[in-house]
């Protein structure tokens, strides 16, 4: 059965203080999709990320989330996109359980839903009642993860997600990515670190001076 | 989830915090506690505390509140939850409400310290009806103190400085708040020669006040902090 992507982005311009950022970008994202985007530093990647969050207007060209049209429905698309950049957006005072219901909150998450999303990135008995300001940047990074998953985030955008990790910090959370690309998840990740990334990724697409190619040469 | 369900889960989240973190329990109540004993060692005159107590309380929260707000976006910039809420399509009318609910809170307990506190060292004394329009303007200056600490502390959450940049934006701003406090309590506290009539004339300033920007700071909230994420 066909269904609609979750991406659809067609010749989409974005201008940044009068620098196009991205300047005719084409993108189909298809459900359960992992994508990742490689480029140099300034090719647009976060801006993409950006857009795709609702966070910003497309100034020209057609650009669709989970079947909304960005143009008109950006609050919409923002309470149904999770965007994970270099912060994790969590209360450090707060401990992970109450981060987790805390986010879940916001779209009336039942308790199994909190419960399951903190089994889903393994932050079990163990680490479920500690204060954020006491887990390694692995854990924290994690618990966000946990967050995206109890306010039922249905397009996943990670920007640098190892960044700032160690190397048993960027196991752990490979292991937890590939637990959600096996349950479905869909994922657009903007990494420089092709061969961690690279491996998560149903798709690897470049992202050079605004625009988008797929690695077999056309567009996305 | 509507704006009103939002306030809810954001001021119990932020009274959670202050709960777990006790920063207005360990430092800003043994501060105001502070200055309110530095006022008595500085002015050193019974009567004359008592004749200025009104307004000696109502400087230590103005000061006590800087520090308040500060905490109350401190603990939304540290790891880019405030970011967060936005770009989860929060409603921002909801975080701006349960933000200065919180507040407004704090501030409640920090004043009923505040006042003990000139009983105690200012030799401060209320009767009856005092006592009703000390708490109404006591709520009422809360509750405007607690919208536009809110207002500004959104307006300054990210900006370079922001810890000596809110008390000079804010601080000219609560001005009014400081005034029609004073005046208010001294009518409850019967000095200044203000009479009940006229303290519930200053009550009502405060309300305007607080009415104001609950509107304006609903509506600006939004923008201004979306300019930040």
């Amino acid at each position: 059965m066909e269904t609609d992507p979750v991406v659809q982005l067609v010749d989409v311009v974005a201008v940044l203080d009068r620098f196009p950022a991205l300047a005719g970008a084409t993108l189909t994202v298809q459900r359960g999709e992992i994508v990742l985007l490689q480029g140099p530093n300034g090719a647009g990647k976060t801006t993409l990320l950006r857009l795709c969050a609702g966070l910003l207007p497309p100034t020209r060209g057609s650009a669709m989330v989970l079947g909304l049209d960005l143009a008109e429905h950006r609050q919409e698309v923002r309470s149904r996109v999770g965007l994970l950049g270099h912060s994790n957006g969590l209360y450090v005072d707060l401990t992970v359980s109450d981060n987790v219901k805390f986010w879940g909150a916001t779209v009336g998450a039942t308790d199994s839903e909190i419960k399951g999303a903190v089994e889903r990135m393994r932050l079990g008995d163990r680490l479920v009642d500690v204060p954020v300001r006491k887990l390694s940047a692995g854990q924290r990074r994690r618990a966000a993860l946990a967050c995206l998953i109890a306010r039922r985030a249905e397009l996943w955008l990670l920007d640098e997600p190892h960044a700032g990790l160690d190397a048993t910090g960027r196991d752990e959370l490979d292991t937890v990515l590939r637990d959600a690309t096996a349950a479905g998840a869909t994922m657009i990740v903007a990494s420089h670190e092709l061969d961690r990334a690279g491996a998560l990724a149903t798709r690897v697409v470049d992202v050079v001076g605004g625009q988008i190619r797929d690695r077999t040469g056309g567009t996305a | 989830m509507n704006s009103l369900s939002v306030t809810r889960l954001i001021a119990a989240k932020d009274l959670r915090i202050e709960l777990r973190s006790r920063i207005l329990i360990n430092q800003v109540l043994p501060f105001a506690a502070i200055v309110m004993v530095l006022f008595a060692f500085a002015l050193d005159r019974d009567d004359l505390l008592a004749r200025v107590a009104p307004g000696l309380v109502w400087l230590a929260t103005l000061f006590s509140m800087m520090v308040v707000v500060q905490r109350s976006f401190a603990i939304e910039a540290g790891d880019g939850a405030l970011d967060a809420l936005r770009t989860a399509g929060v409603p921002a009318q909801g975080i701006y409400f349960g933000k200065a609910l919180a507040l407004t809170l704090q501030l409640v307990l920090l004043e009923a310290l505040l006042f003990v506190a000139a009983f105690v060292l200012y030799s401060s004394r209320v009767d009856l009806d005092g006592v009703v329009l000390l708490i109404t303007s006591a709520l009422a200056a809360s509750c405007g103190l607690g919208l536009v600490g809110t207002l500004y502390g959104g307006l300054t959450t990210g900006t370079k400085g922001r810890e000596s940049l809110l008390p000079l934006l804010l601080l000219p701003v609560v001005a009014p708040v400081l005034i029609g406090a004073t005046r208010a309590t001294e009518a409850a506290l019967d000095v200044g020669g203000i009479s009940m009539r006229e303290g519930w004339a200053w009550v009502a300033l405060l309300v305007t006040y607080a009415l104001l920007f609950g509107i304006g700071g609903s509506i600006a909230f939004g923008p201004l902090v979306d300019d930040a994420v």
